[in-house]
């Protein structure tokens, strides 16, 4: 009864984990540049298959980790540059549909040159899992939830102590002002999409082992982590790391307890309920709109 | 105002020109093409226009996005799947009544959800129609699955339309495909007609107060809620029967109809064809049904292709490209 519980638990909160750094990186983009960043899913397929795929080539597993995480932050930024800031203008449903486009020409991309097939990646432990109270704790669990905590704190130094992420924080408080200030906000933009490609790239990265990895894992991955950050109210990192982990828990125990047919359906039911009763998410601010 | 005049100047701009225009166009479509594949895309484009110039009403010009639009498409396919199937009610019966539950269902969620703005009426859309979709999929008993469900043919009058069959009219033979076309043809025409008297009906002045500022239009006295509600049910009603018909003409349907690509094809369509531009979408939607076509010789980059392509309109004409090119040929008539 109880092992069951702390069974469904562990993979909850791996699972949340997880859509938290989706869900991170999401926040981060909205702030910087208000744009919902759909190809966020392809940061984790880069980080996945890109590893994959570098580890296919005979390279040592650490290093192809680091190049498909600088792979996937390559891209991040060049999104910025190619697709998001020439359009910078635009209406918010065009840049939907931009960033629309830029996820089916990652996945087109990641599909010609690296091929359909599912692969998966050799835990990062040589033991596979640890038994505490009768219920099965994966070790790659552990990297999961060590990693993350790991990036959000770092995450968090980096928008409080460095020069870089003030610039970032001011950017997203107010463009002009910022500018003002000497900032040079097309470049900190770039370095925000960078950052967030970067963050999507790990969680894919280390939710392979457990999970397997293909061209298209990005679409559903991607459509949670937004889900995780409208729980949390857009744009509020807090927000994005409770949502996240809401979200896994809720996922693992619906899977769990009441039916694994509708576990993809439970991130959705959630957010229309709490859209319902708060329109503006858990954490996120009331917004006056301009006239 | 001097440019709103030169518009109304041109007849290909005046709604009504431009409905004659597609009316003339459709109906000499088949004099340029020869065989059943091409009525095949004919009708198929017919049906998705049709889908996006319902949705282009809310989105284009009420500027509510919906990211789950084929949620009430696929909805209306499968009514007409399990009501004919099941319960043996006649195609067009079935298409009425899905169409009017479609509405009923579209006004129940559109009340709480339509409050929403910006991205998280994007997600709530977006939400339901993930919802529909794996629905969808797992009800077997009553959708047949991801396997999918069957559709008898369409009966109008008491005559079986079946794209297998041929008709006599008049001493003329035309076959079922044939058929087809004109029929979605005329239903897209109809769907376009009702559209342009939504838009210059108090309804459609209401929408585009709303589009421009919502809160400007309620200190003037416009019921937003009401109006957002309405065009939401319309739009909604407008997939409904688009699907219905497409279960009908393809026979057979799956949960794909319903699902998160479908409906961004269709917001696709619209962005793509040109916002609050009604002949735009009918552009777009023959575009997003033709590229896959053009690009069966690069079947592997289809998708990269289609990526670019989609991003570099987007980014050069960021108005969508009727609306975008009508604007550069005035500029350069100037």
């Amino acid at each position: 009864m109880f092992s069951e519980f702390f069974q469904f638990t562990f993979s909850g909160i791996t699972l949340g984990a997880i859509y938290a750094l989706v869900a991170l990186g999401f926040t981060l983009i909205y702030n910087a540049s208000h744009v919902i960043n759909f190809a966020q899913g392809e940061f984790l397929m880069i980080g996945g298959m890109g590893t994959v795929v570098l580890v296919g080539t005979g390279l040592p597993l650490p290093a192809a980790m680091v190049g498909a995480l600088v792979l996937a932050t390559v891209a991040g930024i060049l999104l910025h540059r190619l697709a998001i800031a020439p359009a910078r203008d635009a209406d918010v449903v065009t840049l939907i549909i931009i960033t629309i486009g830029a996820s089916i020409f990652l996945r087109g991309l990641a599909q010609f040159f690296w091929g359909k097939e599912y692969h998966a990646l050799p835990r990062f432990s040589a033991t596979e899992s640890l038994s505490i109270g009768g219920a099965t704790l994966l070790t790659q669990s552990l990297w999961i939830l060590g990693i993350a905590v790991v990036l959000v704190v770092a995450l968090a130094m980096f928008f409080s102590r460095s020069k870089l992420g003030k610039a970032i924080l001011a950017t997203s408080m107010n463009k002009d002002a910022a500018r003002l200030a000497g900032i040079k906000t097309q470049v900190i933009l770039g370095v925000a999409f960078g950052i967030s490609a970067l963050l999507g790239a790990a969680a894919g990265l280390i939710v392979t082992p457990i999970t397997f990895t293909a061209y298209d894992v990005g679409i559903m991955l991607g459509l949670k982590g937004f889900v995780a950050a409208a729980i949390g109210g857009l744009g509020s990192s807090t927000g994005a790391v409770v949502g996240g982990l809401l979200l896994g828990l809720s996922e693992a125990y619906t899977a769990g307890y009441i039916s694994s047919d509708y576990k993809d359906a439970v991130p959705f039911v959630i957010i229309l309920a709490i859209l319902f009763f708060l329109p503006n998410g858990l954490f996120g601010s009331r917004a006056a709109e301009r006239v | 105002m001097k440019e709103a005049r030169a518009m109304k100047k041109n007849i290909l701009i005046s709604p009504y020109g431009g409905l004659l225009l597609l009316a003339l166009i459709l109906a000499l479509m088949p004099l340029a093409v020869s065989n059943d594949f091409h009525y095949d895309l004919l009708t198929k484009i017919c049906l998705t226009a049709t889908v996006a110039v319902g949705l282009n009403l809310l989105v284009g010009y009420a500027g509510q996005v919906s990211l789950g639009h084929a949620a009430f498409y696929g909805a209306g396919a499968y009514a007409s799947a399990i009501l004919t199937s099941q319960y043996n009610l006649s195609p067009m019966v079935a298409l009425l009544s899905a169409a009017a539950g479609v509405g009923v269902m579209a006004w129940l969620v559109g009340r709480p959800i339509l409050h929403l703005k910006g991205h998280y009426l994007s997600m709530a859309t977006l939400g339901l129609g993930v919802i529909a979709a794996i629905v969808l999929n797992n009800e077997e008993q009553l959708t047949g699955g991801p396997d999918g469900v069957g559709l008898p043919p369409l009966s109008l009058f008491g005559h079986e339309l079946s794209v297998f069959g041929e008709y006599q009219f008049a001493g003329l033979t035309f076959t079922g495909v044939e058929l087809w076309y004109l029929l979605a043809a005329a239903v897209l025409v109809i769907a376009v007609l009702l559209a342009l008297n939504i838009i210059d009906s108090p309804l459609g002045r209401a929408l585009r107060a709303l589009h421009g500022s919502e809160i400007a239009a309620q200190v003037a006295g416009v019921d937003t809620a009401k109006y957002k509600l309405r065009v939401f049910v319309i739009s909604a009603v407008y997939a409904s029967v688009a699907g219905s018909l497409y279960g009908h003409y393809s026979g057979f349907i799956t949960p794909t109809v319903a699902s998160f690509e479908h409906s961004i094809e269709l917001i696709t369509i619209v962005v793509l064809g040109g916002m609050a531009s009604t002949f735009g979408v009918i552009i777009g939607a023959a575009i997003l049904v033709l590229i896959p076509q053009f690009l069966t010789d690069f079947q592997e980059l289809e998708m990269v292709v289609f990526g670019a392509i989609l991003m570099a309109v987007m980014i050069f004409l960021p108005r969508g490209l009727l609306p975008s090119v009508l604007q550069r040929l005035q500029r350069g008539a100037q």
